[in-house]
């Protein structure tokens, strides 16, 4: 049973920075548009990456 | 600004007077300074494919200047940042014109908008409960697996653990629940939200009770999976109802109105409409639309007022007559002084009204909160029952208490609660995609129950605009002179007599005469359109109704051509009302246009119920007579003159082109001006509505088969958490099924 000492810590861990993600990936306005990354993705972009961060 | 090319769909042509807005030095009022460059944000129309985003923003980074281009594909806003003149701005319009895309400027919210606030709120307590729900469940189900075989301590330490993860979560997901019950019960309102909070809050009491003890009956997994299942829910109806209510601003929008203001020194500036304030000098050319209400200080001219008293017949004004925004500026240029809504103003006058009878239909009950009413006392006797009878049976106080709770806890609010936001989500959103939007959710129920539809006639049933009727009785020659005159002008009788006549050239020395006609040379002779007073021809003996809409055609020594117009029916108006008739609704005209032209509509669309000449209030009394008869009637209008009207009515609907007031008054909106999707909106709302029952039969059902058990004590947690999500489920999916009813 001491494995459970270190396990469910770990899987908290794992939640927990899934959930920290999730909160950043809202708060960098990947929610703001769910239609447009999804076909975003199709675009071939053969220009070099430009920073693109500022979304306000 | 272009001219309307005769022949444009009834849409373009009854915006025409704003889409000004799109051309020339207009679009610079809407250029916003940043730091270290300018920015614009448009609403683009069209766009909603990849290749569409790598068209407009590679094409607009291509200009010079432009730094940089960002399509929401969502929302269909581009934003734009650029550097250098203003003017730019332009070039970056024209430039998605090219590109095959209308856009128009857009102001952004002045702050950040509450309700997409509320959307990221209720996003983040989503994915909280989320979070929780999943560790929870790890902990529970190796709890569950490892019965017998673990130890009441590691028990204890796992419901130590889940409850560590649980409450933080369920205090902060659910404080979006906590806080409408908390009002719920100042106010005296028993809503979903209080039996839903109570059984989290008593799911969790008990499980901290009975594992401080070291029982080992937690069901700190059922409180916080209900939580996300709710949280679902309420998100995607934030969600819809934010896009609803997004798409509504577009139209307004679209719509986007721009002063001429004229300076102190002289110099006209394009601003926003929404930047004039009292007592601004206006300059209004010819074919724009009044931005804010006023009073003419130069010019003499006529003013459509379609859309402000459902008249199709232009008023003429003079100096100290009073204009108020929508009516639309026909021939002459017009310096109009800025007044705020004042007490004795239509618009103030409109807006009182329209208040009563918001106030007047806030008195509607939804179903679920009618449900909420009979099940929540229900839920209580049930448990007091359960209380008394374990109490007398055993005497065990403990048990007693316990197996109380459980039947709060197990009576699962989840399905009930579930039951209408899931089915309102599926049907707003397939009614989105027939172009209506609905921007309440009861407004779907209020649709389903009407019994009775009242259209209002100028730009609902018909197009708002006069059309041609005797065109048989004219010569092609006749009608090709007039038209030569018709061409250079926007009054809507000339623009009837240019769309008959197809396009084609202009006449010499052509002039319009504000009030009276046009008058120009072709042919070699002076020819003249006009009224029949501005032409004497009444001294002549010409006999003149009134009452119909009429214009002559006087060439030199020729005898005159009458020329008669009436308001045309949109195209689908006949398939809007067989359909409404079709479902059982029968169909009432009211209009404040003079009684001919309203016979005439009624008709032809077959209805023999109709009122004409009706003031606003008349209009209230009408339909408020129709709702103490029970008849719950639906008002389909777009004018100012109709929106208190619309306001009182059981169900409004409003066209997308109609006068702002008109639209927020009303519950749902059609896009495009669509009348056929109005029959199509009552089907999906009865359909919706026989799901709504469904559900709740499902979850009586479930709570038949679940509230037993509770009551004698068989509910363990195991049981609570897979009774509590299946139902959840089963809801969830009934009213998935609307999505192809």
């Amino acid at each position: 049973m001491t494995a459970l000492l270190w396990l469910i810590p770990a899987a908290l861990a794992l939640g927990a920075a899934g959930l920290l993600g999730f909160f950043w990936a809202m708060k960098s306005g990947q929610y703001d548009d769910l239609d447009g990354a999804a076909e975003r993705i199709l675009i071939d972009d053969d220009g070099p990456i430009v920073d693109d961060e500022d979304e306000h | 600004m272009a001219s309307v090319e005769p022949g444009l769909g009834p849409d373009i042509a009854a915006t025409a007077g704003l889409s000004a807005s799109a051309h020339g030095d207009e679009i610079t009022a809407f250029v916003r300074e940043t730091e270290d460059s300018k920015a614009i944000d448009l609403a683009v129309e069209g766009a909603h494919c990849a290749a569409c985003i790598v068209k407009i923003e590679d094409g607009l980074q291509q200009l010079e200047g432009v730094k940089r281009a960002r399509l929401n594909l969502s929302t269909g806003r581009l934003a734009v940042k650029f550097t250098g003149a203003d003017a730019t701005a332009e070039q970056i319009v024209g430039r998605l014109e090219h590109l095959g895309y209308r856009a128009r400027p857009y102001q952004p919210e002045a702050a950040d908008d509450p309700k997409s606030d509320e959307e990221k709120r209720l996003l983040r307590a989503l994915g909280v409960a989320g979070f929780a729900s999943a560790n929870v469940m790890l902990l529970s189900i190796s709890v569950w697996a490892g019965e017998g075989e673990m130890s009441l301590a590691t028990i204890t330490l796992m419901h130590w653990i889940s409850g560590l993860i649980a409450l933080p979560a369920v205090a902060y997901a659910g404080w979006p629940f906590f806080k409408n019950a908390i009002v719920g019960v100042k106010t005296r309102n028993v809503n979903m939200d209080l039996p839903i909070s109570l059984a989290v809050l008593l799911a969790c009491g008990l499980s901290i009770y009975e594992t401080a003890l070291g029982h080992g009956a937690a069901y700190f997994d059922a409180a916080i999976m209900l939580l996300f299942f709710l949280l679902i829910g309420r998100y995607l109806d934030v969600r819809l109802r934010a896009r609803a209510g997004q798409a509504a601003r577009d139209l307004a929008a679209l719509q986007a109105r721009i002063a001429h203001r004229i300076e102190p020194d002289g110099a006209i500036k394009a601003v926003p409409a929404r930047d004039v304030k009292p007592g601004d000098l206006l300059r209004i050319a010819p074919g724009d639309r009044m931005p804010v209400d006023g009073v003419i200080t130069e010019g003499r001219g006529e003013l459509d007022a379609a859309l402000v008293t459902g008249e199709t017949q232009p008023q003429t004004l003079e100096p100290g007559g009073t204009v108020y925004s929508g009516m639309i500026n026909l021939n002459a240029p017009l310096t109009v002084k800025a007044t705020a809504a004042r007490d004795d103003s239509l618009l103030a006058e409109i807006a009182r009204l329209v208040e009563a009878g918001e106030q007047g239909r806030s008195r509607y009950v939804r179903y679920a909160d009618k449900a909420a009413r009979a099940y929540v006392p229900g839920v209580f006797i049930m448990a007091l029952v359960t209380l008394i009878g374990w109490l007398a049976v055993t005497g065990n106080v403990h048990d007693a208490v316990m197996n109380a709770i459980a039947v709060l806890i197990i009576t699962c609010p989840c399905a009930l609660a579930l039951v209408v936001p899931a089915v309102q989500v599926v049907a707003s959103g397939r009614l989105y995609g027939e172009g209506v939007l609905v921007k309440s959710g009861d407004a779907l129920e209020r649709l389903a129950e009407a019994k009775s539809v009242v259209f209002d006639k100028t730009g609902t049933l018909t197009l708002g605009r006069p059309s041609l009727i005797n065109r048989e009785d004219i010569s092609p020659r006749a009608l090709n002179l007039a038209a030569r005159l018709a061409r250079g002008s926007r009054h809507p009788i000339s623009r009837a007599v240019a769309d008959a006549a197809g396009p084609g050239p202009l006449a010499d020395d052509l002039q319009e005469i504000a009030g009276g006609g046009l008058t120009g040379t072709a042919e070699g002779a002076v020819i003249q359109f006009g009224s029949a007073s501005w032409l004497g021809l009444e001294k002549q003996g010409q006999d003149s109704d009134p009452s119909v809409l009429e214009a002559w055609l006087l060439v030199e020594g020729e005898a005159p051509v009458r020329f008669v117009f009436a308001d045309g029916l949109r195209s689908d108006a006949p398939e809007a009302v067989s359909g409404l008739k079709a479902q059982g609704l029968p169909v009432e005209l009211l209009s404040g246009d003079r009684e001919a032209p309203v016979a005439a509509a009624a008709h032809a669309l077959g209805l023999d119920r109709y009122q004409a000449g009706l003031k606003p209030q008349d209009k209230i009394a009408r339909i408020t007579a129709l709702n103490e008869a029970g008849d719950a009637p639906i008002m389909v209008g777009d004018g100012i003159n109709d929106a208190p009207a619309l306001a009182t009515a059981h169900v409004s609907v409003s066209m997308g082109t109609a006068a702002d007031i008109s639209r927020s008054a009303a519950d749902l909106v059609i896009q495009g001006d669509r009348l056929a999707a109005l029959p199509r909106a009552v089907e999906i709302a009865r359909a919706a509505k026989a799901r709504m029952m469904e559900n709740f039969a499902l979850a009586n059902i479930y709570n038949v088969i679940a509230v037993p058990l509770a009551v004698f004590g068989l509910v363990t947690p195991l049981v609570a958490a897979i009774a509590m999500s299946a139902s959840s489920l089963v809801v969830m999916a009934n009213a998935l099924r609307l999505w192809r009813a």
